[in-house]
């Protein structure tokens, strides 16, 4: 067992992060309101780096590498407040040939669909599979988004849409982690903006990190980021041991959760499922309230500036607010956790119950 | 990140369960928690058991008698042990887990042939003697006063918080030398016979009614120069060593515990009746069950992060502040929970024997968790710790 990154995955994640800081610096980022949230020529560099092509393997033309890395890229991502419907079009990547891709739970009734007027398509999950809707079949009713990087519109029912996948518990398990990820990048960011203001603004004749009151709160905010960031990063781990794109069994290749021991190889069965539910869902949980508290405490430090459009950050509050209903909401998933505690194993066949 | 177990670390887990299995039914019952005598014996009993299947010192270096076993294999040892039930650490935790790790990494030769053997073969108990009355989250500004004479040192105050003060052969005492030195250069680090004259031990009640903890008098107690370990007033820093240890592996047994508390919980809510249906209908307390349950999995991937870059750098990383503060509060919340479920059952507190059917443990336990934000450091403390050293915040002082 080796739970840190690897050298390839510290690299990775430099990489990304550097990309983000060259090309997607905040005043960049706050300009892509005026597109929409998404800019063709920078969606086009985020997707010649293969941050969407990422899990597709190399000999279909992606980067072949597993979920973990996704999340890795996905929390940096977060971090720079990237918009655009990053997660559809990760998802997207080797099913369809869209390269502005959305993506939402079938409801019955009205929609609200992210990035409405720079989609190519929108795929639709649903007790069946998934479906692609293509953007010339919807229209949208305009609707004002709480997060000016999230702008949504309202569609009154949503097309069936032509199938392109039978599979929905995977994808939404996929989903719900990806945007997990995007959190905990939000909620790093947030506090590292809380800290650096911390060190620099100054009351009382001294710099205000210097008070317990506002350095507990920067350290509550690191602690809540570092346990959704193990979160995250376990639930990347059983992914890939679970759901990884065809891994190869070997001897010796176990996987050891909570006191079971797994080959890999062996089909989805309860224990994985288990496991997968209480990792996937756990990360969503942690995630979402890291980036929401976060993004308060950084609202919070930033005293009355932290209430002006000026300072940075509404801007992650907002967007964890607008990546939290995904896929079920953290009251579901906790309850969904909450079958999977105890002794008795519960068959689960259920997309997301 | 590979949460996989290597082929070797399958190996010892397999062997290790195999042993638990064989001999873990020859235990017998713990005995009752005020009886110090059978409770020594009990504690020591398990250590020799594990001195003789080679897993005493599990982490310790195997030219100091240790098992020499990587931090992932310390992380299964604790991971297994209390999967299957096996004894806490108990009235060893500071031979096992301060002093003993201090003595290798500090001590003389002389100093570690003389004790290492007699921790690891469960013949020694060790007490802590760090915080006194005036002396709590500023430590360093103890005052128990050692003045030398001749081969001597003359050790007269009071030590507070001593676990196993009453049972324990030895104590890690920290001295004030060099009173006139600024308070972090004035220490120093010696090994106290708890049997030597001037020492008087008195057990503390706590508000869970247990009585583990002591103060301790000294009263012109006469320690030979040659237990001091480090160099006079540099016991400090030989503390320090310490401490990192506390906060890396400490409490793997104490959160794995947990999670078998919270699966009782869950089970323990289906049979509470509660509106013509059970507890676990109630979707606040199903789902505060699910929100602890992401919780802990998160603080036990979180402890395998700490316990991997113990494994790349040979210390346990800065997560271990992260893991006290969050889990104390979790804890908290798990026993808040306990409460609701109970209603009024929850007014009573179970027996030695634990009374599972109406959950007095759990009702122990929230009294118990009270300790958990500042015992080994308070959560005021370890967020400085974050806010300073992984922050970069300015110091207060």
């Amino acid at each position: 067992m080796d739970f840190e990154l690897s050298d390839d995955q510290v690299a990775l994640c430099d990489g990304i992060r550097d990309l983000c800081q060259g090309r997607f610096d905040i005043d960049t980022v706050r300009g892509l309101a005026d597109c929409d949230g998404v800019d063709r020529q920078l969606w086009g560099e985020l997707a010649d780096t293969g941050v969407f092509s990422l899990v597709v393997p190399e000999e279909d033309g992606g980067v072949g590498l597993g979920w973990a890395e996704a999340g890795l890229v996905f929390e940096q991502l977060g971090r720079a407040l990237v918009p655009g419907p990053l997660v559809g079009t990760l998802l997207a990547a080797g099913v369809v040939d869209d390269s502005v891709v959305g993506l939402i739970e079938r409801t019955d009734g009205p929609a609200l669909v992210e990035y409405p007027d720079v989609l190519d398509a929108l795929l639709v999950l649903d007790g069946d599979g998934v479906w692609r809707v293509d953007a010339a079949e919807l229209s949208f009713e305009a609707a004002q988004s709480v997060d000016p990087l999230t702008p949504v519109g309202r569609v009154a029912k949503l097309p069936q849409g032509e199938q392109v996948s039978e599979e929905t518990y995977g994808w939404a398990n996929r989903a719900v982690y990806l945007s997990s990820a995007l959190q905990v990048g939000l909620a790093t960011g947030a506090r590292e903006l809380a800290v650096a203001y911390a060190q620099e603004r100054q009351q009382f004749g001294k710099p205000i990190g210097q008070f317990q009151a506002i350095k507990h709160k920067c350290a509550d905010m690191y602690s809540r980021e570092e346990v959704a960031r193990a979160s995250l990063y376990y639930a990347g781990c059983v992914m890939d041991a679970t759901m990884g794109p065809g891994l190869p069994a070997e001897p010796g290749d176990y996987l050891y959760f909570h006191g079971c021991t797994i080959e890999r190889g062996d089909a989805l069965g309860d224990h994985e499922h288990r496991e997968l539910v209480r990792a996937v869902s756990g990360a969503r949980i942690l995630a979402a309230e890291a980036a929401d508290h976060n993004g308060k405490d950084c609202v919070q430090v930033h005293g009355g500036m932290g209430f002006t459009w000026e300072i940075d950050a509404h801007l992650y509050l907002k967007r964890a607010w607008a990546l939290t209903p995904c896929f079920g909401s953290l009251d579901r998933h906790a309850e969904r956790i909450a079958d999977m505690v105890g002794a008795d194993p519960l068959a689960y066949t259920s997309s997301m119950g | 990140m590979d949460i996989r177990l290597s082929a070797e670390e399958v190996a010892f887990r397999d062997e290790l369960r195999a042993w638990l299995g064989e001999a873990l039914p020859t235990l017998g019952n713990p005995p009752g928690s005020d009886d110090w005598a059978a409770r020594r014996e009990w504690d020591m009993g398990w250590q020799r058991k594990l001195y003789d299947a080679g897993y005493a010192g599990i982490n310790w270096p195997s030219e100091f008698g240790g098992r020499g076993s990587t931090p992932t294999e310390h992380l299964i040892f604790l991971e297994e042990t209390t999967r299957m039930g096996a004894p806490y650490v108990g009235m060893n935790f500071v031979a096992q887990l301060h002093a003993g790790p201090t003595l290798i990494l500090e001590a003389t030769a002389e100093q570690q042939a003389r004790h290492l053997p007699a921790m690891l073969k469960g013949e020694e108990v060790w007490c802590q003697g760090f915080s006194e009355p005036n002396a709590g989250s500023d430590l360093a500004s103890l005052s128990t006063r050692a003045i030398r004479d001749g081969d001597h040192y003359v050790v007269t105050g009071q030590k507070i918080w001593t676990s196993f003060g009453h049972v324990a052969d030895y104590c890690e005492l920290l001295v004030r030398t060099d009173p006139e030195a600024p308070k972090h250069r004035g220490i120093t680090w010696l090994i106290c016979p708890m049997d030597l004259p001037g020492i008087e031990v008195r057990p503390i009640t706590t508000v869970a009614g247990s009585s583990e903890f002591c103060e301790v008098f000294f009263d012109e107690v006469r320690i030979p120069v040659e237990n001091r370990v480090g160099d006079e007033n540099d016991g400090w820093r030989v503390a320090m060593v310490t401490f990192s240890f506390e906060r890396g592996t400490a409490f793997i047994s104490e959160l794995l515990g947990t999670m078998n508390q919270l699966a009782e919980m869950a089970e323990l809510a289906r049979s509470i009746p509660r509106n013509g249906s059970t507890a676990w209908d109630d979707d606040e307390i199903r789902r505060e069950i699910g929100r602890l349950q992401a919780e802990y999995d998160a603080l036990w991937a979180l402890t395998k992060r700490v316990v991997s870059q113990a494994q790349r750098t040979g210390m346990p990383g800065p997560g271990g502040s992260v893991f006290k503060l969050y889990y104390a509060d979790v804890k908290k919340r798990m026993a808040d929970l306990a409460h609701r479920m109970l209603e009024r059952n929850a007014l009573v507190l179970a027996e030695d024997s634990g009374d599972e059917q109406t959950g007095g443990d759990m009702v122990a336990s929230r009294l118990y968790v009270l300790s958990l934000s500042i015992a080994a450091g308070t959560s005021e403390i370890q967020r400085n710790i974050i806010g300073e050293r992984i922050l970069g915040l300015p110091k207060e002082r």
